[in-house]
């Protein structure tokens, strides 16, 4: 009887077409190889393999991420190009001013973020780092945290560290902002009652209706979101989550996002930056 | 006068009703999570508890649970299989694991569907805003009643 009842949910989920968390190797532009799967590290109790989310997504998805003709974020890239020697602010200056050529000194930035600027005394995103940039240097406007012209620049700051090994620092100065992400990682908010661990860590794999449940690895942001039609943002996903347990969400940019983030950045210390990653 | 008297009757019955519902701060359970008595005082209706499991705007059972006997698409499975969940649990037992399975499991990932407070930065649904509490209950009793009217007839 309980077979029978589990080989009819099987049918069922192969009749819905999807699949189940696959062995297969991304690899970016028949040249970038992309670690997808890795031993957890060791200060994660509840996993011991993390997955990309590459892995949770059906064939064809997977394969819009492989070819850069294909991948729709790639657009958005292309404008921050001509962004990036734009001049703009007071001071006449434009991010090639004093960054040069974006693919030598972007070269594994991304990998490293979230991480703690001496200067400051505080745990810096990327997103805070391009704002004081172009704040302090450059005399202009803040970008909206989670705008496009925001994204667009992580994504093209990404790009220059796909292929490398996230490597976020957990410890030292950042230890009790990490510490604060990993509470809020664990905590069950709102009127469901659910952590990030209940859909993250406890059922990985499983699913919500269609919804293929993936281990809320970051090393793919800012992602091509099929359904936003545009890139969304660590912090934009982290809002819509929480808001999606019936809670009273945080605001992207806010401190305890910028713990969460760092917290959930290094429990991807192993993978691949893949940024700019396509999901549904 | 005869008006008068089913007036009358009528008020009375409307208020014995009401009396008899369960509000989801005075839900009693037992030591293992069962609730016996309804908790709408009116008996549940199975095909309303099917509409209650099946819809997303409602239930939603199914995003979690498979039931075989539902047409519903896309079934999840980050819940137990609901077939047969008759021949496992009796009806005070269904009773409580939808209203809070907490009490049940405490360390399920299940939502309670008739609780109103007690929560980590409660939303207003899900606008992302502050919600008051008590909130409104996921479910109303009467759901709670026709779900669970729905799966006592789920035996194998």
């Amino acid at each position: 009887m309980r077979t029978t009842g589990l080989l009819t949910a099987a049918i069922a989920l192969v009749a819905t077409g999807a699949v189940a968390q696959d062995d297969h190797q991304l690899v970016t532009n028949g040249d970038i190889e992309i670690v997808t799967e890795a031993p957890a590290p060791d200060y994660i109790s509840g996993l011991r393999t993390i997955y990309s989310g590459w892995r949770f997504r059906d064939a064809s998805l997977q394969e819009m991420q492989m070819d850069d003709f294909e991948n729709p974020a790639i657009i958005a890239v292309d404008k921050a190009i001509v962004q990036w020697s734009t001049v703009d602010g007071t001071e006449g200056k434009s991010c090639a001013s004093c960054h040069e050529d974006v693919e030598q000194s972007m070269l594994g930035v991304r990998a490293v973020y979230p991480k703690w600027n001496e200067d400051a005394g505080e745990v810096r995103t990327l997103a805070m780092q391009i704002n004081d940039c172009r704040t302090e240097n450059m005399g202009a406007e803040a970008w909206k945290y989670d705008g496009s012209d925001m994204t667009g620049a992580e994504a093209l700051i990404s790009m220059q560290s796909r292929g490398m090994p996230v490597n976020v620092a957990i410890d030292g100065p950042v230890a009790d902002t990490w510490k604060q992400g990993e509470e809020m990682y664990y905590t069950r908010y709102g009127q469901l009652e659910l952590s990030c661990a209940s859909c993250h860590e406890e059922n990985y794999d499983n699913y919500i209706r269609a919804d293929h449940l993936s281990q809320g690895q970051i090393n793919g942001f800012p992602a091509f979101r099929l359904k936003n039609d545009g890139l969304v943002q660590t912090h934009n996903r982290f809002k819509g989550c929480i808001r999606d347990t019936r809670a009273e969400t945080y605001s992207p940019g806010s401190a305890e996002f910028v713990a969460l983030e760092l917290y959930v950045a290094s429990r991807g210390n192993g993978l691949s930056v893949e940024a700019p990653s396509v999901r549904p | 006068m005869n008006r008068t008297l089913t007036a009358i009757a009528g008020v009375c019955l409307a208020t014995t009703a009401a009396a008899q519902e369960v509000a989801p701060l005075d839900v009693s359970f037992d030591e293992y999570g069962a609730i016996a008595a309804s908790l709408s005082g009116v008996p549940g209706d199975a095909a309303a508890g099917k509409e209650v499991m099946s819809e997303r705007s409602i239930g939603n059972c199914v995003a979690c649970h498979q039931v075989t006997a539902l047409e519903a698409t896309f079934q999840g499975n980050v819940g137990p299989s609901l077939d047969g969940a008759a021949d496992r649990w009796d009806e005070s037992q269904l009773r409580g694991i939808v209203a809070n399975a907490k009490m049940t499991f405490p360390e399920t990932v299940m939502p309670a569907f008739y609780k109103v407070n007690g929560y980590i930065r409660p939303g207003d649904a899900y606008t992302g805003k502050a919600g008051t509490e008590p909130l409104p209950p996921l479910l109303s009793a009467q759901q709670i009643e026709d779900v669970v009217a729905y799966l006592t007839t789920l035996k194998e």
